[in-house]
């Protein structure tokens, strides 16, 4: 095995088009367990950690832009809280101290599981990924870069540089089901905002479909939002629920995050 | 492959397999063995260590990304002088059973009275929910962050 360590962006761009193979590391969190438990042995790891221009966060014209190499830690600032609110309450759900302060948001879009637990709020805050490799930059929407249960739309030269979301989307919030509140895969989670500026309902679950799904309908529909939502989940049974449950579960879930957003 | 870094203040340099942690590395090949290694997965936080200052799970670091930054151990809190508060509370109040959570404990309190120095009961929920301990019901060891945070 061979680690590869690139000082600036274009190193490492240059090093992912000559090492497809080399799989990239930002926090480990994920891809350390694998490491540690022996369930993979990539050829080379492409260590991101080096790299500056991954790292941080700014803002333009009301779109913020989000460094791959941001960690939860980060993102549960004050200034991203007031920004992304639901985006910021679920990281703070995300592990432990510890993980936060090394699971950034890159590695949860690399990573792409259907339970990453910064996928449902990216995605009701119209998020779009910004990739590149030495061949460009492209822009693709976070609903066309998941395809699947830890399957992205990533090309084997490319590299997620960034996510870019629209701040201060009305109301929202993040509710996760699970056995306690801390190191906890997500049973369901929720993200759900209501922009009354514009008339509409978004919510994103996790842990519910093959990938995070967004659903959106008009302000009006409040009523049959719940339902319309747990409708569109087609969720498994496995170690940490069944389907019955989780479906239930989300239409709870939608109907306490309306209120909780109603009343704000 | 070899790095090099700091611990606990010395400049070190260790031999490594490139695909192993830095809790491997810490044990293994530099002979630290505060850091205990337990889940393997950054469940039970027995493992925590500072890297460059940030609290985080050394089995989930790959030691190659520690190559040039600064890592402290359990070993690197007590000085000349003797234990490290912390440590000295843990001791006062028997937040130690078997003590194989020990390490990471105090590492992650020490970190915690660093950032907030009169944290709530909240607060140490919060700050310490990412470290398991199976022996003590964490009554003492909460009785040891908030002794160590009178005293601080």
């Amino acid at each position: 095995m061979d680690v590869l360590t690139p000082r600036s962006l274009d190193e490492a761009l240059r090093l992912r088009a000559a090492h497809p193979d080399a799989l990239p590391i930002q926090g480990g969190t994920d891809l350390m367990v694998d490491l540690n438990f022996d369930r993979r042995r990539p050829e080379a790891l492409l260590n991101l950690n080096e790299v500056a221009e991954l790292k941080g966060w700014s803002r333009e014209n009301g779109v913020v832009r989000l460094g791959a190499g941001l960690t939860y830690t980060d993102a549960m600032s004050a200034k991203l809280a007031a920004l992304l609110p639901a985006f910021s309450e679920a990281s703070r759900t995300v592990g432990s101290p510890q993980i936060r302060n090394r699971g950034t948001i890159g590695g949860n879009l690399g990573t792409a599981s259907p339970a990453g637990d910064a996928l449902p709020p990216l995605l009701i805050s119209e998020c779009e990924v910004e990739l590149q490799s030495v061949r460009g930059e492209r822009r693709l929407a976070l609903e066309s870069f998941l395809i699947g249960p830890k399957r992205n739309a990533l090309a084997p030269d490319e590299l997620i540089l960034a996510v870019r979301v629209r701040g201060g989307l009305g109301t929202q919030t993040f509710m996760k089901v699970g056995p306690r509140n801390a190191m906890v895969i997500a049973v369901v989670s929720l993200a759900l905002g209501v922009d009354r500026e514009r008339g509409v309902l978004s919510a994103a679950f996790g842990s519910a479909a093959p990938v995070a799904t967004l659903v959106t309908a008009a302000l009006d529909d409040v009523d049959s939002f719940p339902e319309q939502v747990a409708a569109a989940a087609s969720p498994i049974d496995d170690v940490r629920g069944t389907g019955a449950y989780r479906r239930h579960a989300l239409r709870v879930l939608v109907a306490r995050a309306l209120e909780r957003c109603l009343t704000r | 492959m070899k790095i090099e870094l700091i611990v606990n203040g010395e400049q070190c340099e260790a031999d490594v397999w490139e695909g192993e942690s830095l809790l491997y590395a810490l044990r293994e090949r530099l002979g630290l063995y505060g850091s205990k290694n337990a889940c393997e997965q950054g469940e039970c936080g027995s493992c925590s260590v500072l890297l460059d200052g940030s609290l985080v799970c050394a089995c989930l670091v790959l030691a190659a990304q520690a190559e040039g930054h600064e890592v402290v151990t359990v070993e690197g809190l007590a000085d000349a002088n003797g234990l490290h508060p912390v440590q000295e509370a843990f001791v006062e109040t028997g937040a130690v059973q078997c003590g194989f959570c020990t390490p990471g404990l105090v590492v992650a309190t020490t970190e915690l009275l660093r950032q907030n120095p009169d944290p709530s009961d909240d607060e140490i929920r919060e700050a310490l929910s990412g470290n398991l301990c199976r022996c003590t019901g964490y009554t003492k060891i909460f009785d040891a962050v908030r002794l160590a945070a009178q005293r601080a």
